[in-house]
């Protein structure tokens, strides 16, 4: 019996193959690195992404409220005081992909990125900097949600 | 196309602060209609800045970040009059640029 399942997991299979071998047209999703997007856990999602075990630092700062009234709408902004970042990575730990967003720091702008992200429940949030010597070191940050914001 | 980007950039010192508002779904894929069907991913996975046409910022994107996203980052060494421009490609493969002038 094929099942949507299984027509659904043999789609994205074909689907990687046809990545792998360039024939989607869309520069952009070859570019979008899905593996660490698909990560569930922060270890994970640096890993595939070429780094190294993270340490936490106090030069790295995550801005954050205590408790998210809604979490469909959670102001974040991540920095880094050293210099040398070549990324700073947004992470929530308990959605269900880990990874939120990916920022490449070019000499032209600062270790300093502010967004908003979705939460599912009360998480640990990490802020992680890669740096160009290859030391990966991040801070974290509990925040409570009041209102998930994966549901409807 | 999709609705413009609110974009703001304002100098201090010899840095400007770029706030960006995106008009996007950012439909995560986890989402249930009320069929029952699940809702496709819509989402922008890339985006990227110039000033006075140099990039200086690339970022990529997952469903988590939240609807209409917002986005805050600093320019050095960018001054009054100076161009800043704002593109993000989606996973559909929309895309939108929009331009401002550091005040």
């Amino acid at each position: 019996m094929v099942t949507r399942r299984l027509v659904l997991a043999r789609s994205a299979k074909v689907a990687t193959l046809l990545a792998g071998v360039g024939l989607l047209p869309t520069a952009a999703q070859a570019a979008w690195s899905q593996a660490a997007f698909e990560a569930k856990s922060v270890a994970d999602a640096v890993k595939a992404l070429g780094g190294a075990a993270p340490v936490e630092s106090r030069d790295v700062t995550l801005t954050a409220s205590d408790i998210a009234e809604n979490g469909a709408v959670v102001p974040l902004a991540c920095a880094c005081a050293l210099p040398g970042v070549k990324r700073m990575l947004l992470l929530v730990e308990k959605n269900p992909n880990t990874l939120a967003a990916v920022f490449d720091v070019s000499d032209a702008v600062e270790a300093n990125f502010g967004t908003r992200v979705k939460m599912g429940q009360s998480s640990n949030v990490f802020a992680v900097a890669m740096m160009g010597d290859g030391k990966v070191l991040y801070a974290q940050k509990e925040v409570k949600v009041t209102l998930g914001g994966c549901g409807g | 196309m999709a609705d413009p980007m609110r974009i703001r950039a304002q100098a201090a010192g010899d840095k400007a602060t770029v706030r960006v508002l995106m008009s996007h779904e950012m439909e995560t894929g986890q989402r249930k209609d009320s069929a029952g069907k699940t809702i496709p991913a819509w989402f922008i996975q890339e985006v990227s800045a110039q000033h006075n046409g140099k990039p200086v910022l690339d970022a990529q994107w997952g469903p988590a970040v939240s609807k209409n996203p917002f986005l805050l980052f600093v320019v050095k060494g960018a001054k009054a009059g100076d161009k800043i421009t704002v593109t993000w490609v989606d996973n559909k493969g929309d895309k939108r640029t929009d331009e401002a002038t550091v005040s």
